[in-house]
């Protein structure tokens, strides 16, 4: 895969406020500082409402920046940039679409040719273990496969930056294990830059080369902790000592900050 | 994709039983109208046993058919424009803040006007033609699917429409791919109230001024006071309304095979 793909991309916050409009506008974002580098795995942890999922948006496009700098590879984001794949916590699948059409989405929305694209994405759907599925409706769907299609559906045009916002936080926890295993792997094969929103700590420094760890409302980071596993990690990586000191640090600091387990390692 | 495949049997299975039941409740209401009427000896000019209503309809078969063809024609042209203009208002009214803004209450105030009371009107601008029955029917039929496209078009769900922007889709892509196929089931649903509401539509038009369908047959017998030709008018009509209802069920089926459960 490697042949066709974008280079990877790097995002530069610089002092990033947002402030929503309106007389009782919320203050999500207060001054975010923080440098997601080309080709890494990017967590970024906080508690529910903290403006972590507003920084995501801010990044795709969505949403504008009230101050401060935000760019992809130098250039200011000003409506959604070129290369970038996404996946929010609904999977998002057009229902009325089979697994395999959906996830042929964004080459038609791109205008480029479906024939390459198709073996790309059975060679996705045989990755994430759906081939069985290419022509069935979503609503066919397990919740974790229907993510996993959305996972596909995400990395079919090459993206050079995957964002994910919490996509995993619809499924049970053991679909969820499997599938930060599953994902682990996708990326491994990908080497794109992926920012990965998320509230549950074990997640966060499971996937992470990099761990942004988020204050509550308004958003800043508090802490930006680098986790220097071995990959592939093994999902019993999280008994092991090494890990369970970084969670411990890090629910440490959510504790320092007035937030009590709620938030906690059960993820 | 699944349009060919076969029926999930429960569901089938459940639309049949639905119709003998229907047919059983009519059997039942027919029998007892008819036993009543023998008993009390009703007069046929004021309502005709249904035996009576079945012997007018069989002695003149092809002359009921010839005027029902005509009143389907209109209705049918009526539908299928207030479709294409109702889905078309609906995502003007959508797409643009102006037209929000200007024209949807100028549809609204014009849809408060009853159309009944209007038909006079195109008989004077269109003649007594085919063209002033399409037009009420028409006009009747299209808020229906005016409101239902708007519905469906806002319930599009926010993360699809993210999706589509980060995607970079372009408004026309993601209309025709995104927020079109979402809003049908929506649009489909304005189209089963639009279909019994044209065919009121092209009986009003046929009241006011016709020498053809069954808008006609039914003025022109109530004033010979040919009470069983007006009945056997109202049944050929019942059986095309509910006719026209089951086609768009099945429409329904056909264009969203999505929604049907599917065996493996």
């Amino acid at each position: 895969m490697a042949d066709t793909q974008h280079r990877p991309t790097g995002v530069l916050a610089r002092g990033v406020r947002k402030q929503y409009p309106g007389p009782r506008g919320v203050e999500a974002l207060a001054g975010i500082d923080a440098e997601i580098p080309p080709g890494r795995f990017v967590s970024i942890l906080g508690p529910s409402g903290c403006g972590k999922s507003t920084l995501l948006r801010c990044i795709a496009g969505l949403e504008p920046i009230s101050s401060g700098s935000l760019t992809i590879d130098g250039r200011p984001i000003d409506g959604a940039p070129e290369g970038v794949g996404i996946v929010f916590q609904r999977d998002s699948l057009l229902e009325w679409r089979s697994i395999r059409r959906n996830i042929l989405l964004p080459i038609e929305f791109a205008k480029k040719p479906l024939e390459p694209a198709r073996a790309k994405a059975d060679h996705l759907l045989a990755m994430t273990g759906l081939t069985a599925f290419a022509d069935s409706y979503p609503r066919e769907l397990s919740g974790g496969m229907r993510q996993r299609a959305a996972i596909c559906r995400a990395l079919i045009d090459d993206p050079s930056l995957l964002l994910m916002d919490e996509p995993f936080g619809a499924l049970d926890a053991l679909t969820r294990d499997q599938m930060n295993v599953e994902l682990q792997r996708i990326w491994l094969e990908t080497r794109n830059t992926v920012v990965f929103v998320t509230h549950g700590i074990a997640e966060a420094v499971f996937l992470g080369d990099t761990v942004l760890v988020f204050s509550p409302r308004p958003g800043r980071i508090a802490a930006t902790i680098t986790i220097d596993l071995p990959r592939p990690r093994p999902l019993a990586i999280r008994e092991t000592p090494a890990f369970t000191r970084i969670v411990g640090q890090i629910r440490q600091l959510f504790e320092s900050m007035g937030l009590m387990g709620e938030s906690g390692g059960a993820h | 994709m699944a349009a060919g495949q076969p029926e999930d049997r429960g569901a089938s299975d459940g639309r049949r039983g639905a119709v003998v039941a229907g047919l059983v409740s009519t059997a039942v209401a027919l029998l007892i109208w008819e036993g009543l009427g023998r008993l009390l000896g009703v007069r046929p000019i004021l309502l005709p046993l249904p035996s009576q209503i079945l012997v007018e309809l069989g002695s003149e078969w092809s002359w009921y058919l010839g005027h029902a063809g005509y009143t389907l024609m209109t209705t049918l042209a009526g539908f299928f424009l207030s479709v294409v203009g109702g889905v078309l208002l609906g995502a003007m009214i959508v797409g643009s803040r102006f037209c929000e803004r200007y024209l949807y209450p100028l549809i609204v105030a014009m849809n408060s006007v009853p159309k009944v009371a209007i038909a006079p009107l195109f008989v004077i601008w269109m003649g007594t033609g085919p063209e002033p029955k399409i037009a009420i029917a028409f006009l009747i039929a299209v808020f229906a699917v005016i409101v239902d496209t708007i519905h469906g078009l806002r319930s599009v769900p926010q993360d699809v429409l993210d999706v589509s922007r980060v995607l970079r889709g372009r408004p026309l892509d993601v209309f025709f791919k995104v927020k079109l196929p979402s809003a049908l089931p929506s649009i489909v649903t304005g189209m089963k109230v639009a279909i019994s509401l044209a065919l009121v539509g092209a009986i009003v038009g046929e009241f006011v001024s016709s020498q053809r369908g069954l808008g006609y047959v039914i003025m022109s017998a109530q004033g010979m006071f040919d009470t069983p030709r007006v009945f056997a008018a109202l049944v050929v009509l019942a059986a095309i309304g509910m006719l026209l209802y089951a086609a768009l069920e099945w429409f329904e089926r056909v264009a969203m095979p999505w929604r049907a459960p599917r065996d493996h």
